[in-house]
């Protein structure tokens, strides 16, 4: 994303990040996804008179892996706030959260920029409850389904570190991938489980202070929480540019249009009345439990990155693409201790492998021993690259061993002089015009020939090869000329 | 043989020996209680059908030869702030007028078990607000000692019952001295737990960290055998306290010689009535010659706890009353602007909730709100903190306290509704109790010159229920000889 003049973008994210609890934070209804309007609900859910919510321990020991897998400080003594408004999709008109000592706090991560690494501060996690769904119908009015009125959320702070939509998306990409490595939440955006509110404000390059920022909610996509972005520092620029002021607000990205809307004004004057809840007991977490949910962190997408970069010389940015997701670093790891060339193992990976990946299912059709197979052909020289990649796709369709593919389908590589030689003189021969363009001057006419070579050997040249002997016969006929 | 003549245990016998049957018990109290509450009021329902099948469950149980609980067969009457399934639970207020609970509250279950027979739900002051009773939405309820008199509140309806006669027991709740108060007022035995002994999942919460439900009774004994069925740990509920569960009637006879008392100055300082100290200090005067060691002590917080009273209860309530908005259940306004969801709430909770209730919300939502809450709530936990210290150094050195329960007797009907100040002050000698979560049992030690019941209180360490039932008991029976 470039800069307008030297307005640098200031942003921060929240992100809401569901876990993956089997029963919701304070009842024991279920959390799956999906079900009838109004079918996992209870008292408790529901906020009927009398009824009293009794903290889901799992919720506690997610946040704090969270926590831990973030870098985070852990609060020993921590509690549960309420924050009082009213809507009908909050039963209680009240969102049980944390508000003064949220779980985890002053932690941080390290991300992939256009600049290199960047650490991008993490102010605070804490847990709380979700609300309901508002359904609307144009006839019948509107609905409200409270399945998932206390489904259990982290909610991540970050600093106002990052400065591109680039970096906003590399940070939500590192911290999706920590919290799927650690298994506290399957970090479906689809779905939901996974949504970032965008704070974004601009200032003059070289500026201490901060400009007047606005928030944008709920975005559940990538590409969503880039557009968003580069809409909306666009347009803070153009109203100072005008002379005119930024308002403090909530805005509402609006995906067809790409554009930011204004949903509500003066944030600041939104008083949430938050007090300890009363219901609830004090978090209390001891040493012990602190080891023991320690121990269970596992190995985290940095320390594989370091160790795809020192082990099989992979470039930061390759490796922290292929760590982003659990799923591809697994597959990666398996292939590359079974071939020699573990970096064109990592190319196939990220060019192949995760463009066709589908991180819900993580499900790859081709055995890792398959595609390192095919790295190892590749590195020797035995099949070139277009062949690689088609096979790779043939695989994927249909998986088997690599080499009997190649053998059966006679797809090796042609390197051979005496085999290519007496297809390129008649290629030659068949082209007069390529062959007169580069004896004027134009040596793209080459490429044509090249192409036609390809052709005729069912892209099984090698193509250094084949260029040059195509090269040292023009220049042949040049000579003659 | 009149059957509302037996005390407790002796219908307790003769059920037992089955020289009664529950249902004959049942049915003699549901038409004396219909008869007599025409005069007295303290009923806001009654669930005969109900009441008549759970006593044939008791008959046909007995019947078997199980073993019973000493409250099988025995009729009582239910505060309206206690959920009952499938019987409505109003906490008279307009805003439940017809809210049917899907679920029983933990001690209706326990009463349940017991087989014990409710025959109605009594009435109160709307939402547990209010000292009189007369803030009910339905009707006022009158004292059975004078019928121009309130029989105090917010328990007003369960006291009453029980002094007329209309049951053996009621339950209450006491958040600020709802239990203790109107026994005294009416001349019955009023007992508020420990904060934490017993659930409070079911009960509609006014202020919940210091709501508890307690028992009325004629006795300190019956009082006991109530609280031995209704205490116990409920893992619904965070904040009840899983200790184990003493007998709580296993000391009532162990006579009070050895036992140490604190008489606390401020409480006999100004703004109470001559005749309710006479009858208080007369009565630690009686412990004395019972060879209870009677030391004059201060708590000097006293004048604080009031204050921080008022804004601890009523900022949690204006929490805990919001869910009650009329989306999905309870009473909706009828003649709301469309689409316009502000406009529904504020005249649903305008129309649905009495004066005294909207006082008390309005006064909690300021107590919260941002650049106040320090100065207010914050300043309360402070005091709570202070009274709770005062409390534990005189308990380093006492085993109970004794104290008047309101610095008046019973006042009459209206006499106080139009300064709700006034009103306020009335639980001055309560509420350091409830801030502080401990058990308070109050009762009867004399008549005014007016002929009024005085009660006084007794003030117990936290979980010693136990020794509060031994002293309380040790002087009933003195001063009945």
């Amino acid at each position: 994303m470039n800069l307008i003049k030297d307005y640098e973008p200031v942003i921060g994210l929240e992100v809401h990040c569901e876990l993956a609890t089997k029963t919701k934070i304070f009842c024991a209804c279920s959390t799956a996804f999906g079900a009838e309007p109004n079918t996992q609900v209870c008292p408790v859910c529901l906020g009927m008179p009398g009824s009293l919510p009794v903290l889901n321990g799992k919720v506690v020991d997610y946040a704090i892996k969270a926590g831990l897998a973030t870098n985070c400080e852990i609060t020993k003594f921590s509690k549960n706030d309420r924050k009082n408004y009213f809507y009908p999709d909050l039963p209680k008109a009240y969102q049980i959260s944390q508000y003064d000592l949220p779980l985890c706090v002053h932690g941080h991560l390290d991300i992939e920029s256009e600049k290199g690494q960047k650490t991008i501060g993490i102010t605070r996690i804490h847990i709380e409850e979700d609300a309901g769904k508002l359904v609307h119908d144009k006839e019948k009015g509107t609905f409200v389904d409270c399945n998932r009125c206390g489904v259990p959320l982290i909610e991540i702070v970050s600093e106002p570190d990052m400065r591109s939509a680039e970096e906003a998306v590399a940070y939500v990409k590192k911290l999706r991938a920590i919290i799927r490595y650690t298994g506290i939440s399957d970090c479906k955006m689809q779905e939901g489980s996974l949504r970032a509110d965008v704070n974004l404000s601009v200032r003059h390059k070289g500026d201490e202070k901060l400009g007047t920022r606005t928030e944008m909610k709920n975005l559940n996509s990538f590409t969503y929480i880039q557009k968003a972005i580069e809409y909306e520092y666009k347009r803070q620029v153009e109203l100072l540019e005008k002379g005119e002021k930024v308002i403090q607000e909530t805005r509402r990205y609006d995906v067809n249009s790409g554009k930011t809307f204004s949903m509500r004004k003066k944030e600041n004057s939104d008083d949430y009345r938050y007090f300890p809840d009363p219901d609830l007991v004090p978090i209390v977490t001891s040493n012990e439990k602190l080891a023991r949910l320690k121990s269970e962190i596992p190995e985290l997408p940095d320390d594989r990155k370091k160790k795809y970069i020192n082990n099989y010389g992979l470039t930061a940015y390759d490796a922290e693409l292929i760590t982003n997701e659990p799923g591809t670093a697994d597959y990666f790891e398996t292939a590359a201790e079974k071939t020699k060339y573990p970096k064109i193992a990592a190319n196939l990976v990220i060019s192949d492998v995760m463009t066709s990946y589908d991180p819900e299912t993580e499900d790859i059709p081709v055995e890792p021993e398959h595609l390192a197979q095919i790295a190892d052909m590749l590195g020797d020289g035995e099949i070139n690259s277009s062949v690689g990649k088609s096979v790779l796709k043939s695989l994927w369709e249909n998986d088997c061993d690599a080499y009997e593919y190649i053998e059966k389908n006679n797809l090796k590589q042609i390197s051979d002089e005496s085999k290519l030689k007496p297809i390129i003189d008649e290629i030659i021969k068949a082209n007069p015009k390529s062959v007169s363009d580069y004896l004027k001057g134009k040596t793209a006419a080459a490429k044509a020939l090249m192409g036609q070579v390809m052709r005729k050997t069912s892209g099984r040249a090698n193509p250094t090869a084949a260029e040059k002997i195509i090269v040292d016969s023009l220049e042949k006929l040049k000579e003659k000329n | 043989m009149n059957i509302r003549t037996l005390s407790m245990k002796e219908l307790s016998d003769k059920l037992n020996k089955k020289e009664i049957s529950a249902k004959e018990v049942c049915e003699e109290y549901l038409e004396a209680a219909e008869k007599i509450d025409s005069e007295i009021n303290g009923f806001v329902r009654f669930t005969p059908d109900a009441a008549v099948s759970q006593a044939e469950k008791a008959d046909e149980k007995r019947a078997k030869g199980e073993t019973m609980s000493p409250l099988a067969g025995v009729p009582y009457g239910m505060k309206d702030n206690i959920c009952t399934k499938g019987s409505i639970t109003s906490c008279a207020s307009k805003m439940l007028e017809n809210f049917v609970p899907p679920y029983d509250a933990f001690v209706t279950e326990k009463l349940n078990d017991a087989n014990a027979v409710m025959i109605g739900k009594t009435n109160m002051d709307e939402f547990a607000m209010g000292s009189t009773t007369e803030n009910s939405a339905f009707k006022v309820t009158k004292n059975p000692v004078d019928k121009t008199r309130v029989p105090g509140g917010s328990s007003g309806g369960s006291a009453a019952v029980v002094k007329a006669g209309e049951v053996p027991f009621a339950l209450g709740s006491d958040t600020g001295g709802s239990i203790r108060q109107p026994a005294a007022f009416c001349g019955c035995v009023g007992m508020k737990p420990t904060y934490g002994r017993v659930s409070r999942s079911g009960l509609v919460a006014f202020a919940s960290s210091l709501d508890q439900i307690g028992t009325l009774t004629n006795t300190v004994e019956d009082s006991a055998v109530v609280l031995n069925v209704i205490a116990g740990h409920d893992e619904n509920d965070s904040t009840s306290v899983n200790y184990e569960k003493p007998d709580f009637t296993s000391e009532l006879n162990a006579g009070v010689k050895g036992m140490k008392a604190a008489l606390p100055k401020e409480y006999f300082a100004e703004g109470i009535s001559p005749d309710v100290k006479e009858a208080v200090l007369n009565a630690a005067k009686e412990f004395e010659k019972m060879g209870v060691e009677v030391d004059e002590v201060s708590l000097p917080s006293l004048k604080y706890a009031l204050p921080a009273y008022y804004v601890i209860s009523s900022s949690e309530a204006s929490s805990n009353l919001s869910r009650f908005d009329g989306v999905r259940y309870g009473f909706r306004a009828s003649d709301y602007e469309a689409d316009d969801i502000d406009d529904f709430y504020k005249k649903t909770r305008s129309e649905g909730f009495g004066r005294e209730v909207k006082r008390r919300i309005m006064l909690g939502a300021f107590a919260l709100s941002a650049g106040y809450y320090d100065a207010y709530y914050k300043k309360a936990l402070s005091v709570r903190t202070v009274v709770i210290n005062n409390f534990n150094s005189i308990f380093k050195n006492h085993d109970f306290v004794i104290a008047p329960v309101a610095p008046t007797t019973a006042y009459k009907i209206g006499e106080k509704t139009s300064d709700p100040l006034q009103m306020y002050l009335g639980d001055i000698y309560t509420v350091p109790v409830n801030i502080a979560g401990l058990p308070g049992i109050s009762l009867p030690c004399g008549r005014d010159k007016d002929n009024m019941p005085i009660g006084m209180q007794l003030i117990g360490k936290a979980f010693d229920e136990v020794s509060l039932y031994r002293a309380a008991n040790a002087y009933e029976k003195e001063a009945s000889k």
